[in-house]
């Protein structure tokens, strides 16, 4: 045993390494159960069959785009949060944190009756410009973005308060515009928030289902993510669902894996 | 092109309420204790901070006049150097010092290169590329200065730029930033609590308790004369100017004569002792003292446990003696005497 | 894999195979009887009843008026696409009566023992087109599924309403185009209900549970495929007694009143 594992040794007492031990089998058990049950013989054909490459695709298309829009509304978001003076802000932030707490399906209904076809802003965008959101894979996105921005924007706005605003006044008075500040001292140093929130944002838009069934409904190819895949082969095959599931599995652990540590972790 | 202000900044139970004026070329250094709203004065100078009332202007330019006029800090052609530098950590020192340049639009060629000029200038050309986490404080601080007179500002506002370096470090950089504010050509204001940095780097003092002005004026008067008891503490140094070679200095024409220090040195330097390291003597003494010299007493101020005496002299000089030693000598103005000061008691600056 | 890991593994499932269904000594006897209800031993308790998604309505109305006949029996529901029911129900949900949309499901039980005896066809469904209020995009027929700029919902295949459907269109030579493939009829006819979707096909039954907010269109090649529904005590049932006297309501004149007004057929 090297020197620093003798030195941890015994750091962790046995009251908390017992529950955490149950806490990560109680994790890990369920995935390794998928591992134990899946259909290894029809593994192959199964795998390389036209529908999982289907699935597999538009959700990793899907998820990024969902992300990206994410992004792009959630940081602005964020810093409006965290720096705004508005006076509501506290109501504001538990608005932006509902869809943590609102069940998916909820959501995906909520998403219809105001972007679906009769939707109060849905029914001009269909007039008007001809734009149908539901059952698309734009709708896809919506569902995937409307779930998932609650984890970029807190993970942000988390990073934006406990960022030093001294260094934005330094580059104030070198003349530096607010963008300017932002681009180039506020947004480096909250990065690992960002990528952090980014992640988890992913994560999140992959694996998302009651609201992309219910707003963008299921159709092989345009609709049809990998959690919608899992959930109808489960119908009619269950091993085909442990390979869809499995799929799924490993392509999540990988991206987490390879997030090396030190992006996400806060510099010292 | 002078700089006008009238300081007023309300915080909460706490009221600023400053008049500065700092003529081009001029280093103003606002002296006082923790508290007396020194920072929150320059804050509002450079404009992180709006006042309550007054204004600020830099000869036609208005910069704050409440409520009309508001110029934010990114437009106002200033150069701050903070306490902790403020480094940007992520860029090396090069970009560091372009980064105002680049901010103000210049072009990203000759930005470098002037930045690069600018780190010649403060001695720092091989550290070009280092970040400022590998850089010692008195790199650090030199750094941030390079950057803050990058785009040739017209105030530069210096926030207690030596609190953060360790003593020995602290002298050598005195020194340097000496040099670099005399061939600085605009406006200067410079915050501290260390009154050596008044007194070496400043042409005016302003020294400030409680959100006001207590004294100001040329930082000699301001040691001689000092109005409160708290100045007299502050600046209660005896300090001259001379030219050092071995072990004798011999002071600038303002003070005059000649002083025995202790370890040798050599060329321009400065010479510093308290008062309370000052004897009296009514005749010139034997023994020991080396610097011993015939003054008269100018004037007698009581403070606290202690009593000053302002002495004339070859040099005039300060002197904090007890109570008891007054009444012994029967100390009265325009008395003769002798002040001596031991060689160890005196502390040599190099300039 | 390693020991351990596989050990626990194999714990969890097992601990999981012991409740509720599972494969094992056959149960009583599940041959209902068709009079109605005899003077049987008092029932206590709760009944679990996994049923189609379609038979919401009419169970529930049923389930009711059991409650109502038999106090201190409280009957608890589970409905959804037939095809998760039985998937549940063989993973070893507790269940005591399944009442599936199709037999398929119901031999899907069969096969890994959760239900002996044999299942009962107690109703039959047919499909129909199902519009928004007032029809606003004007569908007379089958024909206009086939229609790219129509919205278009439908059933899942792998679900009973999903298979029936694909049947009809073969029977008719059409090739629907639809826009989304729901997990559950009821899910489709939601779509349908809230303007969503120009047309779907959905049960009769749905079309008359959901009143004024959706209209019913007939279609002459609906008697294509014609969705027989099973019923049946599971053989683990926690409440044996429960269930057969709940499938015998079911069955009863009384339970047939309940299921005809809703718009089953006969089975």
């Amino acid at each position: 045993m090297t020197t620093r594992a003798r030195a941890r040794r015994g750091r962790l007492p046995v009251v908390l390494a017992l529950p955490a031990l149950v806490g990560l089998a109680f994790l890990v058990v369920p995935l390794a159960g998928l591992l134990v049950r899946a259909p290894w013989s029809t593994l192959g054909e199964q795998l390389f069959s036209g529908e999982v490459g289907q699935a597999l695709t538009l959700s990793l298309v899907c998820a990024s785009l969902a992300t990206l829009v994410c992004l792009a509304l959630g940081v602005p978001l964020a810093w409006l949060l965290a720096r705004g003076d508005l006076p509501g802000r506290g109501v504001l932030r538990a608005l932006v944190t509902v869809p943590l707490v609102l069940p998916p399906v909820v959501g995906g209904v909520a998403l219809l009756l105001v972007l679906g076809r009769r939707g109060i802003v849905g029914q001009y965008l269909d007039q008007w410009f001809g734009i149908s959101l539901p059952f698309t894979t734009a709708g896809v996105v919506l569902a995937e973005a409307f779930v998932a921005m609650p984890f970029l924007v807190i993970s942000v706005e988390g990073a934006l308060r406990g960022a030093d605003v001294r260094y934005e006044e330094a580059a104030a008075t070198l003349g530096a515009s607010r963008w300017l500040t932002f681009r180039r001292v506020t947004l480096p140093s909250i990065a690992p928030g960002v990528v952090a929130g980014t992640v988890l944002c992913w994560a999140r838009a992959l694996g998302e289902f009651g609201a992309t069934i219910t707003f963008a409904g299921n159709f092989p190819g345009r609709t049809t993510t990998m959690p919608l895949a899992v959930y109808l082969a489960l119908e009619t095959d269950p091993g085909a669902a442990i390979v869809l599931s499995i799929v799924l599995l490993l392509l999540s652990v990988t991206v987490l894996v390879s997030l090396r540590d030190r992006w996400i972790a806060t510099p010292t | 092109m002078t700089l006008h202000a009238q300081l007023v900044v309300d915080r909460g139970s706490f009221r600023l309420d400053l008049d500065l004026t700092i003529a081009p070329g001029q280093v103003v250094a606002l002296l006082g204790p923790n508290g007396a709203g020194k920072t929150t004065a320059l804050r509002a100078l450079a404009g992180l901070l709006p006042l309550t009332s007054g204004h600020i202007g830099l000869d036609d330019e208005v910069w704050d006049r409440p409520p009309a006029s508001f110029v934010s800090p990114e437009h106002r052609p200033i150069g701050v150097v903070f306490q902790d530098y403020l480094l940007f950590n992520r860029l090396t020192a090069l970009d560091n010092v372009a980064f105002g340049l680049r901010a103000r639009g210049t072009p990203r060629a000759q930005a470098r290169r002037r930045a690069r000029d600018w780190l010649s200038t403060v001695g720092l050309d091989d550290h070009r590329d280092a970040r400022p986490r590998a850089l010692s404080g008195g790199q650090a601080q030199r750094v941030a200065l390079a950057r803050a007179l990058a785009t040739d500002p017209g105030l530069l506002l210096l926030d207690e730029p030596l609190a953060a370096l360790d003593a020995s470090t602290r002298v050598h950089i005195r020194a340097e930033l000496g040099r670099h504010l005399g061939a600085y050509p605009g406006h200067t204001l410079l915050v501290t609590h260390d009154p050596l940095d008044a007194m070496v780097l400043a042409d005016h003092l302003v020294i400030v308790e409680d959100g006001a002005v207590v004294q100001e004026g040329p930082p000699a008067t301001v040691a001689r004369r000092p109005r409160t008891d708290y100045v007299a503490q502050l600046v209660g140094l005896n300090l001259y100017r001379g030219v050092a070679e071995d072990t004798t200095v011999v002071l600038d024409a303002g003070s005059g004569g000649t002083l025995t220090i202790a370890e040798p040195a050599t060329g321009p330097v400065h010479v510093a002792f308290p008062p309370a390291a000052v004897s009296l003597h009514p005749e010139h003494p034997g023994g020991s003292p080396r610097n011993s010299w015939a003054v008269t007493v100018a004037g007698i101020e009581q403070h606290a446990h202690t009593v000053r005496v302002r002495l004339d002299g070859t040099p005039p000089v300060l002197a904090d003696v007890t109570p008891a030693t007054v009444a012994e000598l029967r100390l009265t103005p325009g008395m003769p005497l002798h002040a001596t000061v031991k060689a160890t008691e005196i502390t040599t600056y190099p300039t | 894999m390693s020991r351990s890991l596989r050990a626990v593994a194999l714990f969890a499932v097992a601990a999981l195979s012991l409740v509720g269904c599972g494969s094992g000594d056959t149960g009583a006897s599940t041959e209902p009887t068709t009079t109605s209800e005899s003077a049987a031993p008092a029932i206590t308790g709760d009944v679990n009843v996994f049923a189609a998604a379609s038979l919401t309505e009419s169970f529930t109305q049923l389930g009711k008026d059991f409650e109502k006949a038999h106090p201190g029996v409280k009957v608890v529901f589970n409905f959804a696409g037939s095809s998760a029911l039985a998937t549940q129900i063989n993973q070893g949900a507790p269940a005591d009566v399944f009442a599936s949309a199709a037999p398929k499901n119901m031999t899907d039980v069969t096969t890994t023992g959760a239900i002996t005896g044999k299942p009962v066809t107690f109703v039959t469904n047919t499909l129909e087109i199902a519009v928004p209020a007032g029809n606003p995009a004007k569908i007379t027929g089958l024909a206009d599924f086939a229609k790219p700029d129509l919205k278009i919902a439908l059933c899942a295949e792998q679900v009973p309403c999903g298979a029936a459907a694909k049947k009809v269109f073969q029977a008719a030579g059409i090739t629907a185009a639809p826009d989304t493939l729901e997990q559950d009829v009821k899910a489709v006819l939601t779509k349908v209900q809230l303007d969503e979707v120009d047309a779907a096909l959905v049960y009769r039954t749905d079309v008359k549970a959901a009143g004024d907010k959706v209209e019913g269109i007939e279609f002459p090649e609906s008697d294509k495929a014609v969705n027989e529904y099973p019923i049946a005590v599971c053989a683990k049932a926690p409440n044996a007694d429960g269930a057969r006297a709940f499938v015998d309501y079911v069955l009863s004149d009384k339970g047939r009143d309940v299921l005809t007004k809703a718009g089953f057929g006969a089975p």
